[in-house]
């Protein structure tokens, strides 16, 4: 297991660098980081000292290779935009998009699996369709309109919860639940098909048959199987939330990763765009990884591949 | 775009929802109880240090927190002295000052003529890489005659040299500059302004307190207490905490929501005009091919006579933008305001493009890279006289290269002058074969040069009024409209607006 593990890694590095290899061109075509860094008022005069000062004058592989080489030590050097160490940058906006992220997930969780639970074993019932107007109303609702229904709500007319900011744990209710709600209707119906798949198989006749207890049969054998394809949605969302929580981010003032990558995208914030792009990419990678893990663990037979 | 419409409507539902239900519950929390002006900025500003940061807050907490030799009132834009009490001009490029004395820094060392031989040697040296270089590059070094005199020499006669002492070159302490540098100042900044920072979170928060020790500046004694500039990049997240008491103060609100804020009880809704203007830029000059119909007079003038300007100033800019003839903002020193106007005369301009040789029109690239709804606006004016435009959105980094590289037709494009009163600020910019001169006409050139250098503001004058009056005649541009900023503040918050669209927050007080 370990010896799996520990090659996954490596892999995952790989895949990381090829990312940000592929995205370091590509960003760079996009537009002239000198240009963009001197914003919209700048001269000629502004955005050649810039490019001098940069370094953006030399050939493209050769500012790929000393960023690889400096980021393989831990350096990511310096933000163009903030003027500060982008491992500090990335350091502090970062735990704020893992609060986020992690909370999202966990709301989602918390919610859609046993609402998918109940809605399998009691299909066509008010509680199934209760659950399927709750995931086409997260799907259909834009997390910005939500989130603005929220602020409303519960900032202006109740005045019960911060509609902005991050200084303690109740400026992240509502981004919480923004964020997980969005992630809620695909874990719900994947839980919920995954329940109707089992209930109906065979061996879960024979349990009945044998007279094991419903609890017995729901959580120890139902349950475990169909949760296994949940485990790996909700990786990918994890992954997700982590890179693409820039709506939530910027309603609510989080001033989070998430929100720095976009920012930094539109400042050509190179040394940032390259950290986040490799963090946000081993992020996906782990949380892959640590799905195939726990599956392997629900499910003995996964061990083998 | 899509997203841009469905954004924009939900926010008008959800502004109307919450008005409706604002009638029964009212804003508790203000900072008037508590002597602290909470405001919101827009934009993450990269460095407090102003010479490293070229984002609109960035020259707001420049104003706040250090002075300049000196100043410009924003009413009479007359110069009056700050941190010198006098100034002469020795010859074309040498300046002296007659310091202020008893001023101090935040930190308790004190102002004298080494403070501004170090600022100066230090921002005119390319090496250290002031981020917008033309407010300072103008510069070549400083020296000091004795305590409180002190002689700038000039790379070449500048007369905007004032305007710019009176705006982005502010003095900084020498001593604690020469330790920590840029990146020490942005997150411990140390000024002489009416504002000292308490705390900097880079980006998303500062904290300043009233600087009791303030000398007896043009900028006036601040009265408020503390100010607590957080960052919050919706406006509608920016609007929601106004409404619940945790703002007092928001700018840069659109027009249609400014409209609906107006009609709150708690709210004061100001506009003014700032100095960034709209313009379209055509290809005069030929650079996307000689044969492109833009090279023709006529065509150009079709143009200027397609567009109904005051339908779009009064449609969507509202407030206090205006209708702009000349290729400068009309506060500038030098804008000529009696040049060549085209009228709105569809007809006109179809008849032009007949006679230029295209009575069925023609299909042009057409480029913007920002304000979508306003450049769907020209377009569509274009549209109706038989220009039919391919519609290019484009990052303004993108956008500006392309114009560079091999230039474009026809753009839709803004300029703000950087609050710098003075038409060298924009018109020279673009009319001195620059990059980004779509014109490329020698005799403006030439006249652009003279009124730049010169120092008799007679002849300065006289010279952007000829070079104003040809692009004018010629059409190189067609200037469009000023831009206006609405600014929303709690009703216990007096303030007034200016065209240069800083926010002087000394001039601000509790009503």
């Amino acid at each position: 297991m370990l010896a799996f593990i520990l090659k996954r890694l490596g892999l995952a590095a790989l895949v990381a660098l090829t990312v940000s290899a592929i995205s370091f061109s590509l960003l760079y075509i996009a537009g002239d980081p000198a240009s963009a860094i001197a914003g919209e008022s700048a001269t000629d005069a502004d955005i050649e000292a810039i490019r001098e000062y940069y370094g953006f004058d030399r050939p493209l592989i050769v500012q790929y290779l000393e960023w690889l080489t400096n980021a393989l030590q831990g350096n990511f050097g310096e933000s163009y935009y903030f003027e500060l160490p982008v491992s500090q940058l990335i350091a502090d906006r970062l735990s704020i998009t893992m609060m986020l992220g992690v909370c999202g997930i966990s709301f989602a969780l918390l919610f859609a699996v046993p609402l998918g639970v109940v809605a399998a074993l009691r299909p066509n019932s008010f509680i199934d369709r209760f659950s399927l107007f709750l995931s086409v109303m997260g799907q259909a609702m834009p997390s910005f309109w939500f989130g603005l229904i929220l602020i409303v709500i519960f900032s202006i007319n109740l005045g019960w919860l911060p509609a902005s900011g991050a200084s303690s744990w109740r400026h992240f209710i509502l981004p919480t639940i923004v964020l997980g709600y969005y992630a809620m209707p695909a874990i719900m119906r994947l839980t919920r098909t995954g329940m109707l798949e089992v209930l109906s198989a065979d061996y879960v006749r024979t349990a009945r048959a044998k007279g094991l207890s419903q609890r017995k049969i729901l959580f120890k054998h139902a349950l475990r199987n169909a949760i296994i394809p949940v485990v790996s949605l909700a990786a990918v969302q994890m992954g997700f939330m982590l890179g693409g929580s820039i709506v939530v981010e910027s309603i609510f003032a989080l001033h989070g990763a998430g929100y720095l990558a976009w920012e930094s995208i539109s400042r050509n914030d190179l040394p940032t765009i390259q950290a986040l792009i490799l963090i946000f990419s081993m992020f996906y990678i782990v949380f892959t990884l640590l799905a195939d893990i726990v599956n392997a663990w629900l499910d003995p037979r996964m061990r083998v591949h | 775009m899509s997203v841009q419409i469905i954004k924009r409507g939900a926010v008008q539902a959800a502004l109307l929802s919450s008005l409706s239900m604002m009638s029964f519950s009212a804003p508790a929390l203000a900072g008037k109880s508590d002597d602290t002006l909470r405001v919101a900025f827009t934009k993450e500003v990269e460095n407090v240090d102003s010479y490293f940061n070229s984002a609109r807050e960035g020259v707001i907490l420049q104003r706040t927190v250090w002075d300049g030799l000196v100043y410009r009132d924003p009413a009479t834009n007359e110069y009056v002295g700050n941190l010198a009490t006098e100034w002469k001009w020795v010859d074309d490029v040498t300046l002296e000052f007659k310091l202020r004395e008893g001023v101090k820094f935040h930190n308790g060392e004190e102002f004298d003529a080494d403070d501004v031989v170090y600022t100066v040697n230090f921002v005119a040296d390319k090496d250290n890489g002031v981020k917008t270089q033309r407010n300072v590059n103008w510069m070549k070094s400083a020296e000091k005659l004795d305590k409180y005199t002190v002689q700038i020499h000039l790379k070449e006669p500048f007369p905007a040299a004032i305007e710019f002492l009176a705006g982005p070159v502010s003095m900084y302490p020498n001593e604690y500059y020469a330790e920590v540098g840029p990146a020490g100042m942005g997150l411990k900044p140390v000024g002489t302004g009416p504002y000292k920072v308490t705390s900097v979170e880079p980006g998303t928060h500062y904290q300043l307190e009233k600087y009791d020790g303030y000398h007896d500046s043009p900028k006036g004694q601040p009265k408020i207490g503390k100010l607590d500039i957080r960052t919050i990049p919706d406006v509608n997240t920016q609007i929601a905490e106004l409404f619940n008491g945790e703002l007092d103060f928001i700018w840069q609100v659109p027009a249609d929501q400014a409209g609906k804020l107006a009609g709150m009880d708690k709210l004061t809704v100001a506009n003014e005009s700032t100095m960034r203007i709209g313009y379209l830029s055509l290809d005069a000059a030929g650079r996307t091919g000689a044969d492109n119909p833009f090279t023709k007079l006529k065509v150009r003038q079709a143009v200027a006579h397609a567009i109904d300007r005051k339908t779009i100033v009064q449609a969507l800019l509202r407030g206090k933008s205006k209708v702009v003839n000349t290729a400068c903002f009309p506060s500038q020193f030098g804008c000529e305001q009696e040049v060549t106007s085209y009228e709105y005369d569809p007809e006109k301009a179809k008849a032009l493009l007949a006679e230029a040789g295209y009575p069925d029109g023609f299909t042009t690239d057409f480029y913007a890279y920002r304000n979508r709804d306003y450049a769907e606006a020209l377009a569509n004016f274009l549209n109706e006289v038989g220009i039919k435009t391919n519609f290019h959105m484009l990052k303004y980094s993108a956008l500006r290269e392309l114009r560079m590289s091999s230039g474009t037709p026809i753009t839709f494009q803004t300029w703000g002058s950087y609050s710098i009163n003075d038409t060298s600020a924009i018109t020279s910019q673009f009319f001195k074969h620059g990059s980004l001169d779509d014109a490329r006409d020698d005799e403006v050139r030439d006249w652009l040069e003279v009124a730049d250098t010169s120092t008799d503001p007679e002849e300065r004058k006289a010279y952007y009024s000829k070079a104003l009056q040809k692009i004018a005649d010629e059409a190189y541009w067609t200037p469009l409209f000023s831009y206006n900023t609405n600014y929303v503040f709690s009703k216990d918050v007096e303030f007034q607006p200016t065209p240069d669209e800083i926010v002087r927050f000394a001039t601000m007080s509790w009503n």
